[in-house]
């Protein structure tokens, strides 16, 4: 027991590893296991797949929306393409746009937020007062709304737009951590070294908080697919590549959802995107219950 | 354990008889006012960005109504003189002169005519769509937020019991399912897959031949057409409420005054409802109208995938025909709803609960 006491270092200065809590979180609960079983899943086939399927893709007008078979196991479209391997190549895109939009969203928070819940007063009305509005915007309205005007974005102003309408809630999240964490002991040493609050703020706070920015960044992840698939579903994105948006759009806009031979074209997309926002939610979820240590300890 | 006992040094205006101060100060400061205020100034920022967002995009109404005139065989000249004289919009016209008309239609509640139907005032015209977007969106959070809490608090009651642990999984599973992608699945697999119901007969907003009154047929009929919209929205919502009440209910079942209430031998309905409910729910309360918010937002995907014609595909389309009074329009009322909605909760919430300041201290 006293070597114990001994060996562990003073509480408040080093909680146990990021990389080690969520480990163990990961570990310990099946369901984020399985979660993020299926996104690895998921981006492995989005990302490694493609090198594998053969993506030339005749059009074959013989074979317009045929069922499953052998040779074609999802069956084909509208074009005879084999849906398979259009579902192989279609993860990407909506992926990584994601994935940027959530970056992008993520590092605005964290920058505001933490400048926000770090030097209080005035700054922090002004940047609540900013959120407030910006929170009761209805988002996807304004983003459909910014896309539909400039068409043909590229994909990574997609992904720019879509981060600058979803930061404000994250914001508020991580402005409240940096509240509570700047009144701990680690800061006030800090603060009588006499470090300057830039150090402060992103070397001794930050980094405590990696935990939770992690678990935002996979559910703001989420948010993001949520719109970019839509903006997709509208037909709003230039058609580029493909994407399991557009195949659901395409589907919907030649009203092949009618039609049960075209289901398969549907329904992967479908299943897909559903899985991976599932894996997201449930491994994020989990993540958040290892980091938290109100919600750890009950 | 110590630093409890000593009391932190008073801060001026804070501890004992706060020093009075003018009444225009106090009404200043006041919560209820303030949040007022803010909701104005939320309403105005809509207002001004959407204005010159609309006119910072390519295109014009009039180059798309002259763009549509050239299809049908005029030359250019022809359809763009044509589509000025139908559209009621001078390109020329300086931009603070158009800001300062738009903004007094904002106050007065006068949006003028649509462009690409001169004689349809706007908001008639959103007033065709917005009721059925808010009749589906409404009554998705209502049914979501009741069963949402209600299944939330069970849970939190029942911690680790075989409900909790059924239904934990089954709320986050549902929590990850984007509400447009669900709509597609349930039309997809239940009417062309399996044939349970058919969708080409739920598809709009009523059966042709019902008029719009009072009466079951109508009231039926609507139900009916808003089944699968109201399904979306609250199935997909209910998981996650699960969750936060769950949470919610939890922290307060550990607080001292509930172990009294227990000590003092009430009844388990009461603590449930006076003590653990009440103090759970309130908190919550502001989330449940942002929650309005986005479901709004996203009502365009839900509705476009089951083609329920509400305010979602009319503001797809006045945006593809650059109709700036309509997209204006819409986009101010539905924010309005939102902020109004959320200064409504925030102002009950604040009188329900005491802990929320009402007089002139910090907000």
């Amino acid at each position: 027991m006293t070597k114990a006491l001994l060996d562990a270092p003073p509480e408040f200065d080093k909680p146990a590893s990021t990389g080690r809590l969520i480990w163990n979180g990961l570990t310990r609960s099946p369901s984020g296991f399985a979660g993020g079983m299926i996104v690895l899943f998921i981006v492995l086939l989005s990302f490694v797949g493609p090198f594998f399927v053969d993506s030339t893709l005749p059009t074959d007008t013989s074979k317009i929306w045929n069922g499953p078979s052998a040779e074609h196991w999802l069956g084909t479209q509208y074009q005879g393409k084999d849906t398979f391997t259009i579902l192989i190549l279609s993860g990407a895109q909506p992926i990584w746009i994601g994935t940027l939009a959530a970056f992008t969203a993520i590092f605005i928070a964290v920058f505001l937020g933490a400048i926000a819940g770090y030097f209080r007063g005035s700054l922090d009305n002004r940047l609540l007062q900013l959120t407030d509005t910006v929170i009761t915007i209805p988002q996807f309205l304004l983003m459909l709304a910014i896309v539909a005007f400039f068409r043909n974005l590229p994909a990574v102003a997609v992904a720019l737009i879509v981060g600058f309408t979803t930061w404000p809630v994250l914001m508020r999240s991580i402005r409240m951590q940096v509240m509570s964490l700047k009144e701990r002991e680690f800061v006030e040493a800090a603060k009588l070294q006499q470090l300057g609050a830039a150090r402060i703020i992103f070397r001794e706070i930050l980094p405590n908080m990696a935990g939770f920015i992690f678990v935002s960044f996979i559910l703001a992840i989420n948010n993001a697919i949520y719109a970019v698939v839509g903006l997709y579903l509208l037909g709003l994105l230039p058609i580029t590549d493909y994407n399991w948006g557009l195949m659901i759009q395409e589907a919907w806009s030649q009203n092949a959802y009618l039609n049960s031979n075209a289901l398969p074209y549907v329904l992967a997309p479908l299943t897909m995107i559903i899985l991976f926002q599932i894996g997201l939610v449930t491994l994020g979820r989990s993540l958040e219950q290892a980091l938290n240590p109100r919600l750890r300890e009950r | 354990m110590t630093a409890e006992t000593v009391a932190p040094p008073p801060r001026a205006g804070t501890k004992g008889t706060p020093p009075p101060r003018p009444l225009a100060v106090r009404i200043w400061r006041n919560y209820a006012f303030k949040r007022i205020r803010q909701a104005i100034f939320t309403i105005w920022f809509v207002a001004t960005g959407t204005f010159f967002l609309a006119r910072l995009m390519p295109g014009d109404p009039i180059d798309i109504m002259a763009g549509r005139l050239t299809e049908s065989g005029m030359t250019h000249a022809q359809a763009r003189g044509i589509a000025e004289a139908i559209v009621p919009y001078d390109p020329h016209a300086s931009w603070y002169v158009q800001y300062l008309e738009f903004m007094t239609g904002v106050v007065t509640f006068n949006y003028g005519n649509m462009m690409t139907r001169p004689s349809t005032e706007v908001t008639d015209y959103i007033m065709q769509y917005l009721p059925w977007t808010l009749f589906s969106v409404g009554l998705g959070v209502l049914i979501a937020v009741f069963v949402g809490l209600g299944v939330g608090m069970i849970m939190a009651y029942r911690r680790n019991g075989t409900f909790d642990h059924i239904m934990t999984p089954i709320a986050s599973f549902l929590a990850g399912v984007p509400n447009y992608l669900l709509a597609a699945a349930v039309v997809v697999i239940g009417s062309t897959w399996l044939g349970l119901f058919s969708f080409a007969n739920m598809r709009g907003r009523l059966s042709p031949g019902v008029e719009t009154g009072f009466n079951m047929v109508f009231i039926g009929d609507a139900l009916y057409h808003a089944i699968l919209p109201v399904f979306a929205y609250a199935v997909t919502i209910t998981g996650g409420w699960m969750l936060t009440m769950k949470a919610a209910t939890t922290e307060i079942m550990t607080e001292d005054y509930v172990m009294v209430a227990r000590a003092r031998g009430l009844k388990g309905w009461r603590i449930g409802s006076n003590y653990i409910g009440r103090n759970a729910i309130l908190p919550l309360m502001p989330q449940i109208a942002l929650a309005l918010g986005t479901l709004i937002g996203g009502a365009v995907l839900v509705e476009r995938i089951l083609n329920y014609p509400g305010i979602g595909g009319m503001f797809l389309e006045s945006i593809n025909q650059r109709d700036y009074p309509v997209i204006q329009a819409t986009t101010i009322i539905l924010a309005s709803t939102v902020v109004i909605a959320n200064l409504i909760c925030d102002l009950l919430a604040s009188r329900l609960d005491p802990r929320i300041r009402l007089d002139d201290t910090e907000a």
